[in-house]
């Protein structure tokens, strides 16, 4: 590896996939913002709310002397928000994410970083503060971040299925964990205990290649995880599909109830589907309004 | 060998295997088929699933079947199968002799005989008898000793025939040896012979005799025969048949010293004849060049027919003394040479000396010829040199040109000569001596009526006696010879005409002339012209007819080569003499060709049999077919194929890549360079390639109505397969997923850069980036622009060549207005000269332009010329459209014209100067 051509050329290679990554989740954002007219952009945390008259125990420096002057009474400005929200987006990024079972579809790993980025996009263009979790960086606003969560998102994690570390999650937050959630859900069921507590609202989504939702398999076949950890043989794969169907579905349910207890919503997302749709329902989803 | 129908096998109890077959079917039916790994994240959710009640898949019952035909197959291959094999033949049980004639008529089916030894061979072997081998050609001069049959394979598989036919002496030698008791397989040439019937009764002694003969007739050709103005050759047959066409080629070589075939004949045979005759009409020049006529398609030595020099005539040039005037015709000193030489030589006659040299013919005959020009004395004595036989002959001129040094004499003359009545008086005509030993006349008969009336005189000098052949009764020389490096001259001390003596009217001067190889060739030597010389074998020839030069073989007698026929120690071939090439054939000039004939008693074969065709080898590819079949069937059916299919099918598209690429690279250049041509590099992105073709249409439009610069269409260059030297210009507009170029593709940019070349990159991005990495386009033209060798870059200086190469502008507007433009950065120690900075590098064009208005979007226009982007509003955007595309023109001239323009300031200077 003395070759500094060869080097350059390996480093080229790394750094290729980021730009363009990045240019095609900004696409992916602007068809989002193409289709959603007419909402409303939530503000920067300094949209005025409301007028209240001061109350005792208000600091001084809160009322606002202008309306005041027009009357005997004393105001204080309410804003609608004080600050802006934290999004903070878990990709996972394990060996199985690595997985697609044609040259035609992307990894799955793939679509997650991209529906990553596309959020962070349209939320960095709301004025929202982003993050990864786990955080490489603290949640920034701007698009100069984007470049280095995109840089993050490379990254690799050697593990078989991802885990979760939510021990970040601010509180009040958005929170996205994007995954195949085929691995054990512990983590997931403590994450989602934390951000109830921490009044974290989000969304699961599930990516899944078609080949793990049909089951296409016949015959004798030894099964594998992505790191080869995993094995598992069977003659007939055929006779197995009804019950590896039946397990995904009791998945599937598993993560409805455990979002549905927290308060959060799920979709399945197939990476031979565009990604736009997923897009759409995830940025409604996690739409900034407060709900009620 | 058991035999079963027209199979037979060499190892049948392997058959026994086929036993096994049903077991293995079952064996295989029950084992299920290899497992296929996949990679699959979904293994979590499969972890602890038990597989239904044995309910494995099991292989199809298709793919069983063509296993056990590749297994059916092997066995059956080991085993060894014959397709009609051959039954032993009424073999006998002692020692067996194979006897072959071996002659230069098996030539043209040897293969064939050495496969019917070799069976004869195998047969024995099988039999356990042992045997002897024997080519009559080459007989052993004692009985041979019997010997296993395996161990004569060898011998009999490279058996080759010899090119002549067995020696009557020696094979009665070889009768008169036999001893024991043994068979006989005689494989026969089909040629009559004398000594086959003391052979066969000699054999017939001492066992059974089996004749193995082809039935198709022997063709041979005897040697070639002058005949009219070309030659004829007989061709032989061994058997009288029905009519018959023979193709014969006359093959020698061309000007060149290439064999081809120089002409060619159809002998035919009439019904029931055994010999024809076939004419070649040949020019002189063609006749000269024939080496050999050939029977076509006939590879033997019999049908090869060497012609040597029999058929060559040589090239004499005659050349008489000038000025003679009206000499009447019995008088001029050609003509008795003429009558000498023109039946047996080709004559070039009635040409001055200076044009006979360079046709080079053989023999050059000056007839009292005096003087000789210097150069042209230079040019004869060149070709003497290099072995031209120079004939003079003396005359008056000659003997009137008085003493001299003439090379081109062989000996010094005495000026004046001497006659009869004159001043060296004779008193009566002289005759002439006998022809001493060394003499090349020696043997010749001297008529008596010939006299000798005047001659000229040599000088007496010490070497004169060795240079004199011939001389007259009182001594003095009649005819003196030397040699002149590799050529001779001779000289004849009278006329060639009968004034000074009566040599010329007798038989002796044309012997004369023979002697002294000026008309070698014609007819061939008999055995008394040949008794006592030697000659050395030039090219010998092997039993099937092909001629091999050698040198190493041993001269044979003239004697030996007088009977004509070959032999063990007198191959077929070309003899040289001393001034000769003599041809020994394979057939003698009176040989008749007969069909052998043997005694009813004696049973005859013929040469073909049914093949034995062995199926080992069809069984064992059969098998490996079905195994690859069994391989394609397995993939399939777990589904692999289509993974494999691909990658098989590239590896054969690969092996037939047509190569056709040299051919579009041609073509490409040759549009590239035919006339200006810009060019803008493809991105992958349909539209911005597209902006660019039509901007640069849009400027070449502008460029072709505006200036002297009329470019062609653009092209588009895809920098990893297309050369980009051709361009003056490359625009390279920048979109922000463009791949990166390769290692290759950058040492080809850096080699364009550094030869004068310029990229225009645009980020066609407003000027947001400003050159920073805050747009895409931006981050990615640094990711692209890295590797190349770019000097140092700096706004374009208001004062830039760039600003006045065509148009004079201040600001540089694409589509967007007000962007900042970089160049390379002026030299640090930039004179000011009158506010110009002066560079050097590069010819003063900078390598790199870069900015951002999209100027490919403000030059662009459709197939009618109407601009296909708008630009601005109103009249503003019109205005700043035109700048754009000033822009592009004055671009163009700083690539074309370097700092042209930046020199002009000087002109003032300059043109003060010139006044004065």
């Amino acid at each position: 590896m003395s070759d500094p051509a060869a080097l350059r050329g390996g480093a080229e290679a790394l750094a290729a996939p980021l730009p363009p990554l990045l240019v095609e989740a900004q696409r992916l954002a602007a068809t989002v913002i193409m289709g959603e007219h007419g909402r409303r952009r939530p503000g920067h945390g300094t949209g005025f709310w409301q007028y209240r008259a001061a109350l005792p125990g208000d600091p001084a420096r809160t009322i606002d002397w202008r309306r005041s002057a027009k009357s005997d009474a004393t105001f204080v400005q309410e804003k609608e928000w004080q600050a802006a929200q934290t999004l903070l987006i878990h990709a996972d990024g394990s060996a199985a994410m690595r997985f697609a079972s044609s040259p035609a579809y992307p990894a799955k790993g793939e679509r997650a970083a991209l529906l990553t980025l596309a959020l962070a996009v349209l939320a960095a263009q709301g004025g929202e503060r982003v993050g990864l979790l786990p955080a490489h960086h603290p949640p920034r606003r701007g698009t100069a971040h984007l470049v280095q969560m995109a840089r993050d998102l490379a990254a690799a994690d050697e593990a078989d299925f991802g885990t979760l570390d939510a021990g970040d999650l601010p509180p009040h937050g958005r929170a996205v964990f994007l995954s195949d959630f085929m691995g054990d859900l512990a983590a997931l069921e403590a994450a989602l205990a934390l951000a109830a507590a921490r009044e974290v609202r989000g969304a699961l989504v599930q990516v899944l290649d078609p080949a793990e939702e049909t089951f296409p398999f016949t015959g004798r076949t030894i099964f594998e995880s992505m790191t080869r950890r995993l094995r598992h043989e069977t003659l007939d794969a055929g006779e197995l599909r009804s019950r590896y169907l039946a397990r995904l579905a009791e998945r599937k349910a598993r993560l409805g109830e455990l979002a549905q207890a927290a308060g959060w919503q799920v979709v399945t997302h197939h990476t031979d589907t565009p990604a736009a749709p997923a897009l759409l329902w995830l940025w409604g989803a996690l739409s900034m309004r407060e709900v009620a | 060998m058991p035999v079963l129908g027209p199979l037979g096998f060499a190892a049948p109890w392997l058959l026994v295997a086929l036993v096994v077959l049903p077991v293995l079917w079952v064996i295989l039916r029950a084992v299920p088929p290899a497992p296929v790994r996949r990679r699959f994240p979904g293994v979590a959710l499969l972890l602890g699933l038990k597989d239904g009640a044995q309910q494995s898949a099991r292989t199809p019952w298709w793919l069983l079947l063509v296993r056990l035909l590749a297994v059916a197959a092997l066995i059956t291959g080991f085993a060894g199968p014959v397709l009609s094999p051959q039954t032993p033949q009424a073999g006998g049980t002692g020692p067996l002799l194979v006897l072959a004639d071996a002659s230069w008529a098996d030539a043209p089916d040897r293969d064939m005989r050495r496969t019917r030894i070799a069976q004869a061979l195998g047969d024995a072997g099988r039999e356990g008898r042992p045997v002897a081998l024997v080519l009559l050609t080459d007989p052993p001069a004692a009985m041979p000793d019997f010997a296993d049959a395996q161990a004569l394979a060898a011998t009999a598989a490279t058996l080759t025939p010899a090119a002549w036919e067995p020696q009557p002496d020696a094979v009665a030698a070889f009768a008169a040896a036999l001893e024991g008791d043994f068979d006989t397989l005689w494989l026969s040439d089909g040629l009559a012979r004398d000594s086959r019937d003391g052979l066969l009764a000699a054999l017939r002694a001492h066992g059974t005799v089996r004749v193995v003969q082809s039935p198709a007739p022997v063709l041979a050709l005897r040697a070639p025969l002058p005949a009219g103005g070309g030659a004829s050759v007989t061709i032989l047959r061994s058997t009288p048949g029905p009519e018959a066409d023979i193709a014969l080629a006359a093959i020698g070589p061309d000007p060149a010293g290439v064999e081809r075939v120089l002409a060619s004949a159809t002998a035919t045979f009439a019904d029931g004849t055994t010999m024809a005759e076939a004419l070649f009409d040949l020019p002189p020049e063609l006749r000269n060049r024939l080496r050999r006529v050939e029977i076509v398609g006939q590879p033997s030595a019999g049908a090869v027919a060497l012609t040597g020099d029999t058929l060559a005539r040589r090239e004499i040039a005659l050349v008489a003394g000038t000025g003679t005037g009206e000499t009447p015709q019995l008088l001029t000193p050609l003509h008795y040479l003429r009558q000498a030489l023109a039946p047996s030589a080709d004559l070039i006659e009635g040409q001055p000396l200076a044009e006979v040299i360079p046709a080079n013919p053989d023999v050059i005959i000056l007839a009292d010829v005096a003087t000789i020009p210097a150069d042209e004395a230079q040019a004869l004595r060149h070709w003497v040199e290099s072995g031209g036989l120079l004939l003079r002959f003396a005359g008056p001129r000659l003997a009137a040109a008085g003493p001299g040094d003439d090379p081109l004499l062989p000996v010094r003359l005495r000026a004046g000569g001497r006659s009869l009545g004159g001043t060296m008086s004779w008193d009566s005509p002289r005759k002439i001596a006998p022809f001493p030993d060394e003499s090349p006349f020696h043997g010749l008969h001297l008529p008596d009526d010939v006299t000798v009336t005047a001659q000229v005189l040599a000088e007496p000098d010490p070497d004169l006696s060795a240079k004199v052949i011939a001389t007259l009764t009182d001594g003095t020389p009649l005819v003196t010879r030397a040699a002149l490096g590799q050529g001779r001259v001779v000289l004849f001390h009278v006329t060639a005409n009968a004034e000074w003596s009566s040599i010329p009217l007798s038989g002796l001067f044309v012997q004369m002339l023979q002697r002294l190889a000026v008309t070698a060739g014609g007819a061939v030597p008999d055995a008394q012209d040949l008794a006592g010389t030697s000659w050395v074998p030039d090219e010998i020839m092997d039993a099937r007819g092909v001629l091999t030069r050698t040198d190493t073989a041993a001269p044979v007698t003239g004697e030996a080569l007088a009977t004509g026929i070959p032999g063990p120690g007198l191959p077929p071939g070309l003899y040289a003499g001393t001034d000769r090439r003599l041809a020994l054939n394979a057939v003698a000039p009176d040989r008749v060709l007969a069909a052998a004939q043997w005694p009813a008693s004696v049973r005859v074969e013929g040469l073909e049999q049914t093949q034995e065709m062995p199926l080992k080898g069809w069984l064992l590819a059969l098998a490996v077919l079905l195994m690859a079949a069994d391989a394609i069937g397995s993939l399939a059916v777990s589904g692999r194929l289509s993974r494999v299919a691909p990658v098989a099918l590239a590896g054969l598209a690969l092996v037939a890549a047509p190569q056709a690429d040299a051919q579009d690279a041609t073509a490409y250049a040759l549009q590239a360079t035919d006339r200006v041509t810009l060019a803008y590099v493809v991105t992958g992105d349909a539209r911005v390639d597209e902006m660019s073709r039509a901007g640069l249409a849009g400027l070449g439009r502008a460029l072709a109505a505006r200036t002297a610069v009329e470019p062609g269409a653009p092209m588009a260059v895809d920098l990893e397969h297309d050369e980009i030297a051709f361009f003056p210009l490359l625009y390279w507009p920048v979109t922000a997923d463009e791949p990166l170029p390769s290692a290759e593709a950058y040492r080809r940019l850096n080699r364009y850069l550094q030869t004068g070349g310029m990229i225009l990159f645009d980020t066609r991005d407003a000027g947001m980036a400003g050159l920073g990495d805050t747009s895409p386009e931006g981050r990615r033209l640094q990711v692209l622009a890295a590797p190349l060798d770019i000097p140092p870059l700096a706004p374009l200086p208001p004062d830039h060549v760039l600003t006045r190469t065509f148009y004079l502008l201040h600001d540089f507007p694409g589509r967007h207005a007000g962007g900042t433009v970089w160049a390379e950065a002026p030299p640090p120690d930039a004179a000011q000269v009158e506010g110009v900075p002066f560079r050097t590098l590069n010819d003063g064009v900078t390598p790199v332009v870069i900015g951002s208005a999209d100027w490919a979007a403000a030059w662009a226009v459709d197939d009618s010329g109407a601009a296909l982007v708008p630009v601005g509003r109103g009249q503003a955007g019109e205005r700043q459209r035109e700048m754009a595309i000033r822009f592009g023109i004055n671009l163009v001239m700083h690539v074309l014209t370097g700092n042209y323009k930046s020199d002009q300031v000087h002109v003032a200077d300059l043109l003060e100067r010139l006044g004065q």
